[in-house]
């Protein structure tokens, strides 16, 4: 009988959860989910080393362990920090860390040129989804942002180094996904850029994988730049067999048409695992196989239905975990309960759920024949409108 | 005057060469370590002898080498940071360039103490022309048996090798150093792990400042209760001071932690007074990244009491009212200066420094810097010193490594002290670029904060 490993038991926001020892507060948290998860722009947990450089994760430990209950004095990167059995975590229950989270996403943005209606990572940006959550309205800055030129690094990837925010996970995946790193950061402080050494070419197999993990903007894809937005855009699970990766992708079409191939993503916005491997792709079938019969379709990404992308997307939406009224003790602070008002959006009721217009089968001569829908027998119990 | 450990033999003639230093005592306590005591004896002088870090920490030494990690089969090292750059900090390089062969001596000991068979000293580049004084004294120290196989017949080998920074201040945090050293970029590490556990090429290591490896030469001569007896208090020995600014005599003193600060700027024996009959306005006493104080403030504490140079005193009622002793460079300003553009000098300095790893530092430091320079400029916006003070606190303590600390403490005790100061800059555009605010009530005798 195999040993059994003890477990470390770690409360993070009131919710206590046991974990394997060696585990990050960050990854502990995600496995809670919802929303005492930090947000993390620099960790990455399937690149080593990554993580630690953002300082967005930052939590308070109000108790170190069961064996040294001393609160640390300082917030800690919890992407970096390993958990100990008994430790007492602060994320959004602590003002400290709201505070202090808030001072980097605004100093985050002051350098970043805000050019989200011309980016192509609009919509899937994670700074962006950042500064929703954490940032202010507006700015402090009144200087001018700090600027760079274009740089095309190869045939395939554009770097657009204005928007980058250091996180150096693209530095990671070329050391460990590739033979030889081409690339890297030259210069320090706010001037540092992350450049290949005099506009070398990155060229190997799996450098499209950079443009995966790019948290923002900075790394885009040639063969998609200003096609299309990614919420215009249907994506769907696809595969076929590839002698160099693993072949699995999300392929985002628009009709017919492939516009861009990207690895399947988790919840976290990072590469999915298959037998606990990263399912990185190679370069072939991320710029080279743009054509629907290249790939099997398997069925419709799966998609956070808080995320743009979901809109339009009835099968497949994922309900995101709400974590808030456990945490809080209260029900989130909203400008309008939209479940007061819609039942579309009501988490108990799976889009998928409710049928779309009348079929031919439905129709029968009867033009207002759409079947069962939540919102029509609600309407109708109410005796408003008339659908029958 | 005060006991001298460290420099009494630096102005001998010729010191530097090995001869005349062994002449002079030298190596005594590498014979003394080797043949009579072993190293956890070493550790345990070290420990008794209360010697705290002289980079800046103050961190205890003998308690920082009882945390290196002692794994079977995995070699130690200890790396000699002298990488100094602080702004306003010169000791360790008259330490180096006077009397070199005190630095290799204690490493030696250290190095024994520790079991490092191979130690670095980390020099910042711009001291080139010291390399070549360190070399030729590892060379002599070499050819008479004080380094390499077999020490003096003791069975302890050791080998020390000196390598040059690139001129990155970021390389004196001792993580960022061991990224150096290993040839990679400067960036400090995140830790843990600390370096006792994993540091140079993972292995543990010990970091400690020229002087305090200097320092261990007189514990082990002496004897660590010895060394103890001088000083106040948990400020034992003596701690060398980069005196600089707007004094009579600037240079680097040696002092045994027993005068008060009053003493030291204007006895004959230190600084010899403000230069040019100006008044003293402020000074920062441990380095241009700890807070800078008032004249009121650097002479009496808040409760009134006389302020000492010894680690406690210098850091009495906290950042709200006291300072540092941090790596002892003694920066005295007289009237005639200008705190906003004093400010706005080192808040240039970091931001050119920061090494843009971590986002608050990276953005922070230039911000306040523009922001600064705005003011200096008389462009400045009441709002502006409410901003900056906003930025400072959300750099402080949230960045990997202590360059945000630094970078923020000047910016906030500049405020704290001589908000007024900011204030007349901005309500004074024009005024502000030809003349400087003055003393105004700085020099005044202190009101006791209740």
């Amino acid at each position: 009988m195999a040993e059994e490993k003890k477990l470390f038991k770690v409360t993070i926001d009131n919710i206590t959860i046991d974990v394997a020892p060696g585990t990050s507060i960050l990854n502990a948290a995600r496995q809670i989910g919802g929303e005492v998860t930090p947000p993390a722009m620099c960790y990455y947990s399937k690149l080593q080393g990554s993580g630690g450089k953002c300082r967005t994760c930052l939590v308070e430990v109000a108790a170190g362990s069961t064996a040294d209950p001393r609160p640390m004095p300082k917030l800690v990167a919890s992407c970096r920090t390993n958990v100990m059995d008994g430790m007492v975590v602060k994320n959004i229950t602590s003002e400290r860390v709201l505070d202090a989270r808030a001072g980097v996403v605004e100093l985050l943005l002051i350098n970043h040129p805000l050019d989200c209606p011309i980016c192509d990572q609009a919509g899937e940006c994670h700074l962006q989804d950042l500064s929703y959550e954490h940032g202010r309205e507006g700015t402090r800055y009144e200087f001018t942002r700090r600027t760079f030129e274009k740089e095309d690094i190869g045939p395939y990837i554009q770097l657009h180094m204005t928007r980058c925010i250091l996180c150096y996970r693209c530095t990671y995946v070329a050391d460990q996904l590739t033979d030889t790193r081409v690339h890297g950061i030259l210069d320090r402080g706010d001037h540092a850029e992350i450049s290949t050494y005099i506009s070398k070419a990155i060229a190997n197999d799996f450098s499209g994988n950079m443009i995966d993990v790019c948290p923002v903007g900075a790394l885009t894809d040639r063969t998609f730049r200003f096609k299309n937005r990614v919420w215009f855009t249907k994506p769907v699970d696809a595969h076929r067999d590839c002698p160099t990766c693993c072949g699995k992708v999300t392929i985002w079409n628009r009709g017919d048409e492939v516009l861009r191939v990207t690895a399947r993503k988790d919840q976290w916005g990072e590469v999915q695992s298959y037998d606990g491997k990263p399912g990185w792709i190679c370069n072939t079938c991320r710029f080279d196989k743009k054509n629907l019969s290249d790939w099997v379709i398997e069925g419709p990404m799966e998609v956070n239905r808080h995320s743009v992308i979901s809109a339009n997307h009835y099968v497949g939406a994922v309900k995101p975990q709400e974590t808030i009224t456990e945490v809080m003790g209260r029900p989130p602070k909203l400008l309008m309960d939209i479940h007061k008002i819609s039942d579309v959006n009501k988490p108990e009721v799976d889009l998928s759920a409710i049928p779309g217009p009348p079929t031919s089968e439905t129709y029968e001569g009867n033009p207002r024949a759409i079947g069962h829908n939540p919102t029509d027998e609600k309407a109708n119990e109410q005796g408003i409108g008339t659908t029958k | 005057m005060g006991r001298k450990l460290l420099l009494d033999k630096a102005h001998v003639e010729n010191i530097r060469s090995y001869d005349v230093y062994r002449r002079e005592g030298g190596y005594r306590s590498v014979e003394k370590a080797l043949k009579t005591l072993s190293p956890e004896q070493v550790t345990e002088e070290v420990k008794k002898s209360g010697l705290r870090g002289r980079g800046g920490a103050g961190f205890p030494t003998g308690m920082k080498w009882s945390f290196l990690a002692k794994p079977e089969g995995v070699p130690r090292y200890l790396v000699v940071n002298a990488d100094e750059s602080e702004p306003g900090t010169f000791k360790d390089r008259y330490l180096m360039e006077f009397i070199p062969h005190l630095l290799i001596e204690g490493m030696i000991v250290s190095s024994f103490a520790l079991g490092s068979h191979r130690s670095y000293i980390y020099i910042r580049g711009e001291y080139s022309w010291i390399v070549d004084i360190l070399e030729q004294a590892i060379i002599e120290a070499k050819n008479n048996g004080w380094l390499g196989k077999n020490i003096q017949g003791s069975g302890f080998d050791c080998e020390i090798y000196v390598q040059r920074g690139a001129g990155a201040y970021i390389c004196g945090e001792e993580t960022a150093l061991l990224e150096s050293l290993e040839g990679k970029r400067g960036n400090p590490r995140i830790k843990p792990p600390f370096p006792a556990v994993k540091g140079l090429w993972d292995c543990p290591t010990v970091v400690n400042n020229v002087e305090t490896i200097a320092a261990v030469v007189p514990i082990i001569n002496e004897g660590g209760d010895e060394y103890a007896k001088i000083g106040t208090g948990k400020s034992t020995g003596t701690k060398l001071i980069s005196a600089c600014g707007n004094i009579k005599k600037q240079g680097v003193f040696e002092i045994d932690m027993t005068i008060s600060v009053e003493e030291f700027i204007y006895s004959d024996e230190y600084c010899g007074g403000i230069a040019n009959g100006k008044k003293l306005k402020a000074c920062i006493p441990g380095g241009s990244s700890v807070p800078i104080l008032p004249a009121n403030l650097l002479l009496k504490t808040a409760k009134g009491e006389t302020r000492m140079m010894t680690y406690e005193s210098l850091a009495d009622g906290g950042f709200q009212t006291g300072s540092m002793m941090g790596s002892g460079g003694f920066i005295v300003l007289d009237e005639m200066q200008c705190v906003v553009r004093h400010t706005y000098t080192l808040a240039r300095f970091y931001r050119h420094e920061s090494c843009g790893q971590c986002s608050p530092c990276r953005e922070g430091t230039g911000w306040m810097e523009k922001i600064l320079l705005n003011i200096e400029k008389g462009k400045g916006k009441m709002t502006d010193i409410d901003l900056l003070w906003d930025i400072q606190r959300k750099i402080e303590g949230n960045t990997i490594c202590p360059l945000g600390d630094a970078a923020a403490w000047p910016v906030a005790a500049a405020i704290r002290h001589f908000r007024d100061e900011f204030e007349w800059h901005v309500l004074n555009p024009e005024e502000s670029q030809r003349r400087n605010y003055g003393l105004a009530n700085y020099a005044q005798p202190l009101q006791v904060v209740a």
